[in-house]
């Protein structure tokens, strides 16, 4: 039986049916590279794209019965459709603030934006559907080259090039910790896939020192995607030179997509979370909680900020997934809903009142000075994502936070539950304080058309997609944070697949680990 | 289903008054009244009911059932009378910033009515989570308006403010969570529910830790003198009607806090720690009025005598017995009416002097002589006369002191002496001696005469008859000492 066989078989009907969603997204990126060739227009490849994400989103296998393996590449399970559907929405809250964005943007055609939009968003889902290391990885470069040619996207800022630059080397390096680690496991296991650790007696001298120094490359591969202190150094750089829509992307997209493979990975088979990485990751947790907190204290720029807030906010992230167990995965994954409203919605707000087309994103604290008093709206809004990543009632950051420290409690993290606290309390300065500046009077003289006409975007009428989907994300932040019983039930239905179900698939595995050559 | 609403309505008017703010106008005023009046009219049958028992009245609906989470709401006197001060500040509140607040009425009167109904949540949610929930919601609108409406430095108040509630806030939230977690490993049910809390067994060690995280919390908020720092520079710069609600009321969530949960939830570890409260206690007492002496600025000496008579509640609330803890009520709202109708008239001085500085004053008798006589009343009450609400309270404070340590009760009483001078000297150097500068000042204006003839006479009413008030917190506070001996 030849593999192309094998597999034809292992996919079969609904496996395909299960793979529409990115059969979808691939075929809209070829679309929309065909509708550029044809005619460009910033609102058509808009327009194209995100009809292409909605379908994907429609075409999700929602209520799918247990997890089901198509290849032993692929698994999709309620957790995946969970992810899935917060990739789509933030990836098509981007796109929406990018078309008003982009509109502007002088140094060239804004479409291919959209396309490498898409090819990303590819990536991310793939990734979060990996249930084997070479589709983790396939899913991991797609993302990192595309994003890669959004970050440098306005090509006349030199901060934006700088950026790419960072992204290019570190991606690079820590896509080599990430290889070699993966080549060290096979080394050991024989086997790329996460759950089939044991599947072949080594014959390795020492397995177990093989397995942990694999173990250490590829958390600190993660690490680095995950920017965790300390592989922390390359994000507030990137976020800062991004256009403001694709920092959401970075934040949300890509981190959230890494850390989807961080708990399928570890909870794939009991083995596969060693004390060492337990130790390793609460301790970056406890450091990011710490040091993000602190450093974010004297920024005066919002997106870098955001960057060191993001930071401390994966600290806390990293805490629900070491109490993984009774609420742990529950709370990670509303968290990780929490994270993606509150961020995609505060990197709105900073595109909304930006342009691709100046020399930098309205980033710096000075210029958002008074922004009650001219945009009441919009400082409204960005006030709640503020509040919300502080951790305050009524939005979903409040119950996201509390959640988080439900599982540290029950499972007595005493270490990074104190550091939570206190990282907490540091973080409320910083977030407070932005809120201050944008209650601040204005400063005297401005308003007056001289001092407005140089930047026009302040002045005109802020894009209406973009105010709706700000808009939505507002709703949504204070609806489910003071509703949160109407996400919880499909949270708990999105454990990570089930470890009994791992039985079925195991033959597959069993088959195609002796196919190897 | 009254409670719930009693918090949702003014949620609701203080969202339509921001809307009608909008439009520009004195709406939002009316409108913010009107949601006050509608509450009060609401509580008035549960406050003629005729429970059996100390509970008046109870709510319950799911909310996160997943975590064991539900709202729940329940009413007894103490919760009551609580809630009517609530009610009758948050009005008094209202009308005077009438004038006062001339830009942006509509968020004003939105964060003024939601602080009021995060209050009134605080005072009535008996699930654990709700009530934390309810806490740390009330913050948010009070740090705006002290951040916007406040005075020269109100930024950093407002963020010393939100850091120090906050920050005390989440070790509560680990306190409760752990409580939760605890009573789970005893009897199997993720709960929390308050009276299911009650008697939860556990270590010795353990009860302490939580005692204090609990403690803490509304040791910041009452405030407790090592954890006073945020209170006189908040005080400072509030607009009036903030100062009002956060001394009148907010102040009072902390008292509660400690009479409803930490006490009763873990009366072993209170019993062992209530030296140390009392020593605390008397240390705020003490310190509090000595501060208060050597201030010049008004609203600071107010500040200071504040924390010096929420002392008196930390004792009394540690000292535990009925007679105290009656106490701790009569004073928990005479403070209330007396230090919001100082804060008041400091803020009905600085509108016309434009300076809240002590030493620019002087002989203001012959101009304001209205304004003065009132000032002269509060301030008297504040040092307590017999005869007025205040002394009523730290009087059966004293009384149940002296049965549970003497003295603390000794120590305390000292604190009356340094009232008299504080209160006397602000009287002395604001109002008598020479004037600093002549000037022709607006004596108080009618809406503000009302209030003060409203706030005069519900003084005068506690400290004459105090009776009605402890028979409706008698069953409440009757059960929770009972709860003790258990």
């Amino acid at each position: 039986m030849s593999a192309a066989q094998t597999i034809g078989k292992a996919i079969g009907t609904d496996g395909l049916r299960l793979l529409t969603p990115l059969l979808v997204l691939s075929a809209g990126c070829v679309l929309v590279m065909l509708q550029i060739a044809w005619r460009r227009s910033n609102t058509l490849s808009a327009w194209l794209a995100g009809l292409v994400l909605l379908a994907s989103l429609l075409l999700l296998p929602y209520g799918t019965s247990g997890p089901r393996q198509v290849t032993p590449m692929l698994l999709f399970d309620s957790y995946f459709v969970f992810t899935a559907i917060l990739v789509l929405l933030s990836s098509l809250a981007v796109a929406v603030f990018a078309h008003a964005y982009l509109s502007r943007l002088g140094s060239g055609p804004s479409d291919e934006f959209y396309l490498l939009l898409l090819i990303a968003t590819l990536g991310a889902v793939v990734m979060l559907a990996s249930d084997h290391f070479i589709s983790f990885f396939l899913g991991l470069e797609t993302l990192s080259v595309a994003l890669l040619g959004l970050i440098g996207y306005p090509r006349h800022r030199p901060l934006a090039a700088e950026a790419a630059m960072k992204y290019l080397v570190l991606a690079g390096s820590s896509s080599a910790f990430l290889l070699f680690g993966i080549a060290l496991l096979y080394a050991v296991s024989g086997t790329l896939a996460f759950a089939a650790s044991s599947v072949m007696p080594s014959a390795l001298p020492h397995p177990g020192l093989y397995r942990l120094v694999a173990l250490a490359l590829i958390v600190t591969g993660i690490g680095f995607k995950l920017s965790v202190v300390p592989f922390h150094m390359w994000a507030p750089d990137v976020y800062e030179g991004a256009p403001a829509p694709v920092g959401a992307f970075i934040a949300v997209v890509s981190k959230l997509s890494v850390f989807t493979v961080l708990v399928r990975y570890f909870l794939a088979e009991p083995g596969n979370a060693s004390h060492a990485t337990n130790v390793a990751v609460a301790l970056f947790a406890v450091l990011s909680m710490l040091v993000g907190n602190v450093l974010a204290l004297t920024q005066d720029n919002l997106k870098r900020l955001l960057a060191y807030s993001s930071i401390a906010h994966l600290g806390y992230l990293l805490v629900a997934f070491l109490a993984a167990g009774r609420f742990g995965l529950q709370a990670s994954s509303y968290y990780l809903a929490a994270y993606a409203v509150t961020t995609v919605g505060a990197f709105g707000a900073i595109s909304l009142l930006s342009s691709g087309g100046e020399v930098a994103d309205e980033g710096a604290l000075a210029e958002w000075r008074g922004l009650f008093w001219r945009r009441p709206a919009l400082a409204s809004a960005l006030s709640l994502m503020l509040l919300s990543l502080a951790g305050i009632p009524p939005t979903m950051g409040f119950i996201a936070k509390a959640f988080i420290l439900v599982a540290g409690v029950d499972r007595l993290l005493v270490l990074p539950v104190t550091a939570l606290v206190l990282g907490s309390i540091i973080g409320l300065y910083y977030y407070l304080r932005v809120i201050v500046v944008l209650l601040s009077p204005l400063p005297s003289g401005a308003g007056s058309a001289e001092q407005e006409e140089e930047r026009p975007q302040r002045l005109a009428r802020l894009p209406l997609g973009g105010v709706l989907a700000l808009g939505g994300l507002c709703v949504l932040l204070v609806g489910l944070g003071a509703w949160p019983q109407a996400l919880l039930p499909t949270l708990v239905g999105a454990a990570p697949r089930a470890t009994q179900a791992r039985a079925a698939t195991r033959s597959v595995v069993l088959h195609l680990a002796e196919d190897r050559p | 289903m009254i409670l719930p609403l009693l918090v949702i309505v003014p949620v609701i008017g203080g969202v339509l008054c921001y809307l009608a703010g909008l439009r520009g106008g004195t709406a939002p005023r009316g409108l913010a009244l009107a949601t006050l009046l509608f509450d009060a009219i609401l509580l008035i049958p549960l406050t003629a009911a005729h429970p059996a028992g100390s509970w008046i009245a109870h709510f319950e609906a799911p909310w996160i059932p997943s975590l064991g989470i539900s709202l729940r709401f329940d009413l007894d006197g103490l919760s009551l009378l609580l809630l009517w001060l609530t009610l009758l500040l948050g009005i008094a509140s209202v009308l005077i910033s009438w004038r006062e607040i001339t830009h942006r009425t509509g968020a004003y009167h939105l964060c003024l009515l939601s602080t009021t109904a995060g209050v009134l949540g605080v005072f009535i949610a008996t699930d654990l989570f709700l009530f934390f929930f309810l806490w740390e919601l009330m913050l948010v609108p009070m740090y705006f308006l002290i951040a916007v409406w406040g005075h020269e430095r109100r930024m950093h108040a407002a963020i010393k403010f939100f850091l120090f509630t906050q920050g005390s806030g989440l070790l509560m939230l680990v306190a409760i969570l752990a409580l939760a977690f605890l009573h789970q490993r005893a009897t199997g049910e993720l709960t929390f529910n308050y009276f299911a809390l009650l008697g939860t067994p556990m270590s010795r060690s353990s009860s302490m830790l939580l005692m204090l995280g609990f403690f803490i919390a509304f040791a910041v908020k009452l405030p407790v003198v090592p954890v006073h720092g945020w209170l006189p520079d908040t005080h400072t710069q509030a607009p009036t009607a903030g100062s009002v609600l956060l001394a009148g009321i907010l102040l009072k969530t902390g008292a509660y806090g400690l009479i409803r949960f930490t006490v009763p939830l873990f009366p072993e570890a209170a019993h062992r720690f209530a030296p140390v409260a009392m020593a605390l206690g008397v240390l705020g007492i003490l310190y509090g009025a000595l501060l208060a002496i050597a201030q010049n600025d008004m609203k600071r000496l107010v500040a200071y005598s504040s924390i010096s008579h929420l002392g008196f509640v930390l004792v009394g609330v540690f000292a535990w017995n009925t007679l105290a803890l009656q106490g701790v009520v009569v004073q928990m709202i005479a403070h209330g009416i007396s230090t919001g109708a100082l804060f008041i008239l400091v803020g009905a001085l600085q509108d016309r002097m434009h300076t809240r500085d002590m030493r620019e004053m002087g002989g203001l008798w012959q101009t304001l002589p209205r304004l003065s006589g009132t000032f002269l009343f509060f301030a008297v009450a504040s040092l307590g006369l017999p005869g007025l609400g205040n002394f009523v309270g730290e009087f059966l404070i004293l009384l149940g002191a002296w049965h549970a340590a003497p003295w603390a009760a000794v120590l305390s009483a000292t604190g009356l002496v340094m009232a008299a001078i504080y209160a006397l000297l602000l009287m002395q150097r604001t109002f008598f001696g020479r004037p600093v500068k002549q000037r022709r000042l607006a004596d108080l204006s009618a809406r503000h005469r009302g209030v003060m003839a409203a706030m005069v006479a519900g003084l005068v009413g506690l400290g004459v008859i105090p009776q009605p008030v402890l028979n409706l917190a008698a069953p409440a506070l009757g059960q929770l000492v009972q709860g003790e001996a258990r």
